[in-house]
């Protein structure tokens, strides 16, 4: 395994406790290539005090987010018998991916007070964004964005995920989805006590297409009508190719 | 490093990861049956396409492109027959190349407002569903006559298609008659293809022969011929507009297609005509039946998550 080293260290020191967090990623960057299948980010760090630990125990929330894209969230009803898409909500920004892995359940180890503050769960995710006011109740709306999300695999809750050894090393995997959208994906960690988050640290990794994959999509959205025109000549010429190649092969 | 595997492929503009067997095995499977049957096939790979998740407008615009290659290599084979009536193919065109791009702004107007989803399936009922029951009741009359042994009445009919102005000669089809029916049905067309992602051949080709009563031995070859530019200027329009083309789609589609059609002309040639009609009616009428369930039944997700308009 080919693991690029990229040890960070947090700038950023806790007035409170002299607890620093340092980590590490398996890569920087993730590649879609054409056989892009999905892949998984391993993370991992340690504690790095300068003082003897406090009594209460130290818990690791570690939190991966896709590119935020705005969304038009539709809900249907039964018109003249189908049903048809009536009400709708736009949802300003709502991360294509999320994935949440805790070393506890997270209720248990983050007040909701800080959760709403650092925007750690996965419903504080969402509601970052920016309310509509078109529909009756908005909340259906953003929870049906994370039903659906969570039911493709895109936005994950995984407590007890985080492998969280002597209040001092963790580490835990992120599986990427194979239908990945291209850009940052923001990797925050954050350690947390008594409710309270302790410190916290992020990093990025670059997600983008590659090769063939990057070739044809910049094509397609900078110069369409070459990608159209393109896209003609190749049906055409496979068309009469197959054609060629059967008669060659009726008459022989 | 990752969890490549060699049958996964990501299409770049679907931005989904598809096995490609499976979309190899879709391609021939409809291949197969448009070999069989003589028709594109698109209006069954585009509702296929939605089935196994690939976005609706990519799986409409893709098929366009698609559609191009499998009639570009049936056209060639007529056109070395003769069998292909270039004025009435280039009318045909006209009205067809209005009608798409018609079709393409409806088609856009639709998805701003999100309801393109529901045009597009009801346009695949109501169309599917007509032509499929027509289809069906033909083809069981015309088994119960070869059965009961009466040849079929030929009748010539002088309806109000004769009664238009704007007259024009057709010498391939031995036509004399107004160029309004022609337009007409080549804007229909054009706006089911861009709408539908279909070549339209299945509408195309019943109205040439019921209404315009052009010979069945040029009616393939011409709609053929005009279904190419229409769908070629489809996909162009959608490029352009939508950017919802996926040519890596469109080239595993087209591979296993290409197969597929040769496999299915040989054993077309081996079944009777009416069975193979009334097969091909009963498959367009399953397709009907289950786009229109989806409509009907109460759906398990009531809420659909889209991009937001003008990205």
């Amino acid at each position: 395994m080919r693991v690029i080293l990229t040890l960070l260290l947090c700038s950023w020191a806790s007035v409170v406790a002299a607890e620093e967090v340092v980590i590490g990623l398996d890569k920087s960057s993730v590649s879609i290539t054409t056989n892009f299948a999905g892949d998984n980010i391993f993370i991992f760090g340690a504690v790095k005090r300068d003082a003897p630990s406090p009594e209460a125990p130290l818990d690791v929330i570690i939190t991966v987010a896709g590119p935020s894209k705005p969304v038009v969230v539709r809900k249907k009803d039964r018109r003249f018998g189908i049903w048809v898409n009536t009400e709708a909500v736009t949802v300003d920004a709502a991360p294509t991916f999320y994935a949440v892995a805790t070393s506890a359940p997270l209720n248990d180890i983050l007040l909701k007070t800080e959760d709403l503050r650092h925007k750690v769960s996965i419903p504080r995710a969402i509601r970052l964004v920016g309310e509509s006011d078109q529909a009756t109740d908005v909340e259906r709306f953003s929870d049906a964005v994370i039903r659906i999300r969570e039911d493709q695999g895109a936005y994950k809750l995984n407590e007890g995920g985080v492998d969280f050894r002597d209040e001092t090393l963790f580490r835990t995997t992120v599986d990427l989805p194979a239908n990945l959208t291209e850009g940052a994906y923001e990797t925050r960690v954050f350690l947390v006590r008594e409710g309270a988050v302790v410190t916290s640290f992020r990093s990025a990794i670059e997600v983008r297409k590659v090769g063939l994959e990057r070739w044809l999509f910049s094509m397609s959205r900078q110069q369409p009508l070459m990608y159209g025109i393109m896209s003609l000549a190749i049906a055409i010429f496979a068309g009469w190719g197959a054609a060629a190649l059967f008669r060659l092969f009726r008459l022989g | 490093m990752g969890l490549t595997e060699p049958m996964q492929i990501y299409l770049p503009i679907a931005e989904v990861s598809v096995n490609a067997f499976l979309l190899l095995g879709l391609g021939g499977l409809v291949g197969v049956l448009s070999g069989m049957f003589g028709v594109g096939g698109g209006f069954l790979m585009t509702p296929l396409l939605f089935f196994i998740g690939i976005p609706p407008a990519v799986a409409v615009a893709t098929e366009a492109n698609q559609i191009v290659a499998s009639s570009f290599s049936g056209v060639l084979a007529h056109l070395r027959r003769k069998s292909v009536d270039l004025r009435m193919g280039t009318v045909l065109l006209i009205g067809g190349l209005i009608g798409a791009a018609l079709g393409v702004v409806v088609f856009n107007y639709l998805k701003s407002l999100g309801q393109v989803d529901l045009l597009v399936r009801l346009c695949y009922v109501v169309f599917l569903g007509v032509v499929g029951g027509l289809m069906f009741l033909e083809s069981l009359r015309a088994i119960r006559k070869s059965k009961a042994g009466v040849a079929a009445p030929k009748r010539k009919q002088r309806g109000w298609v004769d009664a238009l102005p704007f007259k024009m000669r057709f010498r391939t089809s031995g036509l004399y008659i107004s160029v309004i029916p022609p337009v007409t049905i080549g804007i229909c067309v054009g706006i089911l293809a861009a709408i539908m992602g279909v070549g339209g051949g299945f509408i195309m080709v019943p109205a040439m022969i019921y209404i315009l009563h052009m010979p069945t031995k040029v009616v393939v070859g011409t709609s053929l011929f005009q279904i190419i530019f229409v769908t070629g200027f489809t996909t162009l329009l959608h490029a352009t507009t939508n950017f919802t083309v996926d040519i890596v789609l469109a080239v595993l589609l087209l591979i296993g297609g290409v197969i597929g059609a040769q496999i299915g002309t040989r054993i077309g040639a081996r079944m009777k005509a009416e069975q193979l009609r009334i097969l091909l009616a009963l498959m367009v009428l399953a397709v009907c039946a289950k786009l229109g369930l989806d409509l009907l039944l109460m759906p398990s997700e009531l809420y659909e998550i889209g991009a937001a308009g003008g990205h």
